[in-house]
């Protein structure tokens, strides 16, 4: 058993390998400058936000380290700026540079759990649903019109606002990441579980799912096996759409005050903060965790874009 | 074609239920409703009292039945915080929300419908090329930050429009407008755009794929084979079955607008229905989170109804039976 | 005068990995009322060639030599608006598949009537009329009644008779026509080939028909250009390039192509084309493990015995009995297959063959009806270890070369798969060798192992799915239309293969096609299907001379007569006695 797993591993590697060198994926890829810039760009952030502790120059959770001397100061080109802070600091003296840093961490962190854990779930209800068909599909699909009736932003939006009452009061902080992962990942695996069900549907009827039939193969063995490598291609564009889309159903949130609390403050909770102080002329304190957010989105969706045409022969 | 609308209604009644449901469970699972509406001091016995009169002693399906009765009457019952009727506080709100949404959803139609056409056409162009990636940076943009955006330039910056509020309104009857004075205009303007711009490159991207999948069936190459102008294949034939799938997906898209419109009003200090069930969140306020969702979903619905009984109109695949679909 | 003149044509689709040359060096001339046919094989470049000269390349292709000439005009430096006056009006073109061709959601009147108003100068009454006379013409029932309806309201045949007429509407000089009948049920084709042939004719009207097909070639064509690799290699009458070919290449497809008149031992090995395999194993198959399987129990009377079998499927679900639609696809078949024979299903599309199929190999369960294998009634059994040792038993071989295979498995593990599922050797290493054989038997060789079947041809691919299907070492092989998706190069040497291994492992076979000369090439035994039944059961030589049902006699009246193929002398009429008139039948 160990053995044919051993195997199907590997070949499933050699497979994946071997089509992104001989395909047109790689060509394609280093022939459009744009996902090669927004690559770079995405590559970019996510090291600075994984290394943040590292390379930011202040921590900003340190607190002994704030000095309110240096709250609200512009950006160091301006005039009262100051060179220890880049691009600024906020009302509590903290530099915007590190606080955007940090900020992306958590961003990204949200985003790449949710994204993960959707996955699972609509990847596996997807397959279930196309395959065992009848009743199952008929209950798992119903779900999935029920919730597609709202959008993925007030789905999680909810979900968080019922946790957040059912948790007690002290827990909100702590658990408020937690919160906020399970609430967006609910909210997007129903676009994974229709695209797998209905790849599901076209491909079960292929003829290669009926020689395994023929062979004797179970149902599972035929589902896991054969089916479920057919329909993931689709799955990865998606993934990295809803990881946009998650960083920025995240970033709503905290924006709107139900999200991440300012003790772990994601990007959205710092724009939130800054958003305060708009009209008073301290427009850095919002305008560059915004840039971050943005740049993030969009090299994110840039490659999705592209990745989506590649996959598509239709539109060479 | 009348089992298909059928069909769709009773699906509708089912969507409309479930969410029902999901509204009566949080009332039911998310905190104490007695504590949350009588204060500190209320005796013990006015609070048994008080559960017997809301019929919160009843059997779980019993209740769910009188709370949908009372729903299908649009009493929610009191807010929490206001002490207010839920109906009354929607009520009140409604007309804001309305107005901004349908306004915004023209703006997405008007702008994203012949901008995906154009780009489908003129794939390789310049200007399509831009729009594209326009686009993409329009998906990319949170709606709260291009309003934030907008507000620091048209508001801090260049002080010509108003950033929060809906201006001056006109009462008529229980409806309030702001279409009618010259303040509540300008007002509408910067939320409305806010809230357009997403739902625009959405449509317009949509627009474009499938146009393009049009485009490139069968029908159209033999349309050009006859020799048709590029005027009659791209409009009369292509246009007209790109429509149909849009027709479904837009649908979607609207009804959505009304949703999204929560962090417009949020961005803006917009006084509608959005603005209302944030603070409810935040404060716990359930009846007014349960009144929102069921709304919300009935709008979908209504709107979902329409778009079946449009697709029918414009797809004569359906207007016609099976049976008589032999020659 | 010559109507088309294609001088020194060369189409290329740049690429990245260089140049595509699509054709080149083809010179044509068409006559008004002839119809010259160009017939090659996937890939030869014969549709390229229409759609040069009627200016519709798919992008990224490019007219990069040459010159064609429609009557005394040069057409294919034209810019795009005198191009569109001359397409629809000068040139009317066919396309291959008539379902997609029409617009769904317009009437075909309002298709019929943009197209006659462009191209005549006539008023919207009068272009009514003629789009009602043209419906008619194209042998449509009730003109002024069907033309208001859509497309979809059309059965595939009707359709192909819109698009003609659709087509003809402006009194083109040429009708170019790109596989006109390719996605059609024989009987409807070769009324629509009757039709085209007809009105050409009648109106004087030149056409281009591209095919793959030599039937439809030898049926319709008053001259045929052949082409092999984007160049033509012979061209002449049809009469004379079919019975007495000169070039290599014609030769050997022609040898190819399964004669309807006798049975031959084998395909003349088919020599020009270049992925032909000599199909000779390093070692003797019967004392090889795969031949090594034949311990199977003696059964007493045939081997698999079909008893009233009924399948019905839902095709709409609906709350209500009685607005549930169902199809019966087969309706009480019974029939036996003895050990070690051939056993034939003919039909049409919708028939019925591949559902039985599905049923013997339990795919399907039936509705009714037993499915006896070896004494064993096989729709008793519940459990998959009752079912999996009949299952190993009994392998399949299926139609389309590219869905049939996982694209994400390697060939060595798809012929490893079912070796392992049923245990069949001792270790990793016994299995690796056993999959080396096997590809080495079906005339692949062991470098196949290791690559993806995307790498491979429509008929190495079958030859794949063979392996797969001689890896349990099954006793009964079931192949459902086993090469109508192949090139008929490429399906000789298929049908070799198979009749090959059929007699050295002594298979027991239910072969299934819709093309009878194929059937008779292979089978002992036929039985004729028709909506779900067995029309008839017979000998294949009693059935091809003395067939006894009347479909049966339709279905061979149907067939090709290549009656000027070498050895053929007895000329007979393409219409022998079919019960229908050439055109205006419904179908």
């Amino acid at each position: 058993m160990a053995d044919t797993t051993g195997q199907r591993a590997r070949s499933t590697a050699g497979d994946l390998l071997f089509r992104f060198r001989d395909s047109d994926l790689l060509y394609s890829f280093l022939h459009s400058p744009g996902a090669v810039i927004s690559a770079m760009v995405a590559l970019t952030l996510i090291l600075l936000a994984v290394f943040a502790p590292v390379v930011a120059p202040h921590d900003p959770f340190e607190l002994a380290s704030l000095d309110l001397m240096d709250a609200s100061m512009p950006p160091s080109w301006l005039a009262g700026g100051d060179p220890r802070f880049l691009l600024g600091t906020d009302d509590q003296g903290r530099g915007i540079l590190s606080t955007v840093f940090h900020g992306m961490r958590i961003s990204l962190l949200v985003g790449f759990a949710s994204v993960i854990l959707s996955v699972i779930a609509g990847v596996g209800l997807g397959l279930l649903s196309g395959y065992a068909g009848g009743r199952i599909d008929a209950v798992i699909m119903r779900i999935a019109d029920v919730q597609l009736s709202f959008p993925a932003i007030l789905i999680a939006l909810l979900i968080d606002g019922v946790v957040r009452n059912i948790l007690p009061r002290e827990a909100h902080d702590q658990l408020a990441v937690f919160v906020m992962i399970f609430a967006i990942s609910i909210s997007g695996w129903v676009q994974y579980a229709r695209t797998v069900r209905s790849s599901v549907m076209s491909e079960k009827v292929k003829e290669y799912v009926q020689a395994g039939q023929v062979i004797g193969l179970g149902a599972t063995t035929i589902a896991v096996r054969h089916i479920l490598p057919n329909v993931l291609g689709p799955v990865f564009v998606i993934g990295t759409i809803h990881l946009a889309l998650a960083i920025i159903i995240e970033a709503t949130l905290s924006f709107l005050g139900v999200g991440l609390p300012p003790t772990t403050p994601s990007l959205g909770t710092l724009i939130r903060i800054g958003n305060e102080y708009l009209f008073s002329g301290e427009w850095w304190i919002t305008i560059f965790p915004g840039i971050a957010l943005i740049l993030l989105a969009l090299s994110v969706n840039l490659l999705g874009d592209w990745l989506r045409d590649a996959l598509n022969p239709k539109l060479r | 074609m009348i089992e298909f609308i059928f069909k769709r209604l009773l699906q509708s009644v089912f969507v409309m239920l479930a969410v029902a449901f999901i509204a009566f469970s949080m009332f039911h699972f998310v905190g104490d409703p007695i504590s949350n509406m009588v204060g500190q001091d209320t005796s013990l016995e006015d609070r048994r009292k008080l559960k017997e009169d809301l019929g919160l002693n009843d059997p779980f399906p019993v209740q769910f039945i009188n709370f949908t009765k009372n729903a299908i009457r649009g009493d929610f019952g009191m807010s929490y915080r206001h002490r207010l009727p839920v109906s009354d506080l929607i009520g009140e709100r409604l007309p804001a929300t309305l107005e901004l949404s349908l306004v915004s959803a023209l703006i997405a139609l008007l702008l994203g419908v012949p901008m995906g056409v154009y780009t489908a056409i003129h794939r390789k162009g310049l200007l399509s090329r831009m729009l594209m990636s326009l686009s993409l940076v329009g998906v990319s943009l949170p709606t709260f930050l291009i309003g934030i955006l907008l507000i620091l330039l048209f508001g801090v910056q260049l002080r010509w429009l108003p950033t929060f509020g809906r201006g001056e309104v006109v009462q008529l009857g229980w409806w309030s407008t702001g279409f009618l004075t010259s303040s509540g205009l300008k007002a509408l303007i910067l939320p409305a755009f806010t809230l357009a711009l997403f739902q625009m490159t959405l449509i317009m991207r949509l627009v474009r794929a499938e146009m393009l999948e049009v485009l490139r069936a069968d029908f159209i190459k033999f349309g050009k084979a006859r020799g048709l102008p590029m005027r009659s294949v791209h409009y009369r034939h292509a246009l007209k079955n790109t429509l149909i799938p849009v027709i479904t997906i837009t649908g979607l898209q609207l009804g959505s607008i009304i949703a999204f419109a929560i962090i417009t009003e949020s961005v803006f200090q917009w006084p509608g229905m959005g603005l209302l069930f944030i603070q409810a969140i935040t404060e716990a306020d359930i009846p007014i989170m349960a009144a929102y969702l069921i709304l919300i979903a009935l709008i979908f619905v209504v709107i979902n109804l329409l778009v079946d009984i449009l697709y029918v109109r414009v797809d004569p695949r359906l207007r016609v039976d099976a049976g008589s679909g032999h020659g | 005068m010559t109507l088309l003149t294609i001088k020194d044509m060369q189409v290329v689709f740049p690429s990245r990995r260089g140049d595509l040359i699509a054709v080149q060096n083809v010179d044509l001339t068409l006559d008004p009322g002839e119809i010259l046919g160009i017939v090659g094989e996937s890939g030869a470049g014969k549709s390229t060639i229409g759609n040069a000269v009627i200016g519709l390349l798919e992008p990224p292709g490019i007219m990069s030599k040459g010159e064609v000439w429609l009557g005394n005009q040069r057409i294919n430096n034209l810019d795009e608006e005198m191009m569109r006056a001359i397409r629809g009006k000068r040139i009317g073109m066919i396309f291959q598949d008539p379902l997609t061709s029409l617009n769904p959601i317009e009437t075909i009147e309002a298709q019929l009537v943009e197209t006659i108003m462009l191209h005549l100068a006539l008023s919207e009454h009068d272009a009514r009329t003629r789009a009602i006379d043209l419906i008619e013409q194209v042998g449509i029932p009730d003109a002024a009644v069907r033309i208001k309806q859509y497309p979809h309201q059309f059965s595939g045949g009707m359709r192909q008779r819109v698009v003609i007429a659709l087509a003809l509407c402006a009194e083109p000089e040429l009708i170019i026509a790109d596989e006109p009948t390719t996605a059609l049920d024989v009987s409807v084709q070769a009324q629509i080939l009757d039709l085209m042939k007809e009105l050409c004719q009648q109106r004087q009207v030149g056409m281009l028909l591209i095919t793959h097909d030599m039937g439809v070639i030898a049926e319709t064509t008053d001259r045929v250009a052949v082409m092999y690799r984007g160049q033509v290699v012979e061209i002449g009458e049809t009469r004379q390039i079919l019975g007495t070919p000169v070039h290599d290449y014609t030769r050997s497809l022609i040898s190819a192509v399964p004669r309807p008149d006798r049975r031959v031992e084998r395909f003349p090995l088919v020599t020009y084309i270049e992925d032909v395999i000599e199909d000779k194993p390093k070692f003797e198959l019967a004392t090889h493990w795969l031949g090594q399987t034949q311990k199977f129990q003696a059964s007493e009377g045939p081997l698999l015995r079909l008893e009233n079998i009924h399948m019905r499927f839902t095709t709409r679900h609906a709350m209500f009995k009685r607005n549930r639609l169902f199809l019966d696809a087969i309706k009480g078949v019974s029939f036996d297959i003895r050990e070690g024979e051939v056993f034939g299903l003919v039909g049409e599309s919708g028939s019925g063959k591949s559902t039985v199929a599905r049923v013997i190999t339990g795919i399907y369960k039936p509705t009714s009806g037993r499915v006896i294998y070896a004494g064993q009634d096989l729709t008793l059994l519940k459990t998959r270890s009752e079912t999996q040792p009949w299952r190993r038993q009994m392998q399949m071989v299926f139609q389309d070369p590219f869905s049939s295979l996982n694209g994400r498995m390697r060939v060595q593990d798809i012929v490893a798969e079912p070796i392992r599922f049923h245990g069949l050797a001792n270790s990793r290493h016994e299995v690796r060798e056993l999959v080396l054989d096997i590809l080495d038997v079906v005339g692949l060789g062991s470098g196949a192992a290791a690559r993806f079947p995307h790498e491979f041809s429509g008929g190495q691919r079958q030859r794949i799915s063979i392996a797969r299907a001689l890896a349990t070492r099954p006793r009964f092989l079931v192949c459902d239309e086993p090469t109508s998706a192949l090139d008929v190069s490429i399906q000789a040497q298929i049908l070799n293969l198979l009749k090959d291994l059929q007699q050295e492992l002594g298979l027991t076979m239910l072969f299934i096609s819709h093309d009878l000369p194929v059937i008779r090439q292979m089978c002992d035994r036929v039985g004729v299907m028709r909506s779900g039944s067995l029309c008839e059961i017979a000998e294949t030589e009693q059935l091809f001379t003395r067939p006894e049902h009347d479909y049966t006699k339709h279905l061979l009246a149907l067939m090709p007569k290549f009656d000027m193929l070498p050895g053929l002398t007895k000329a007979r009429r393409y219409y022998g006695n079919t019960q229908s008139p050439p055109s205006k039948m419904q179908d």
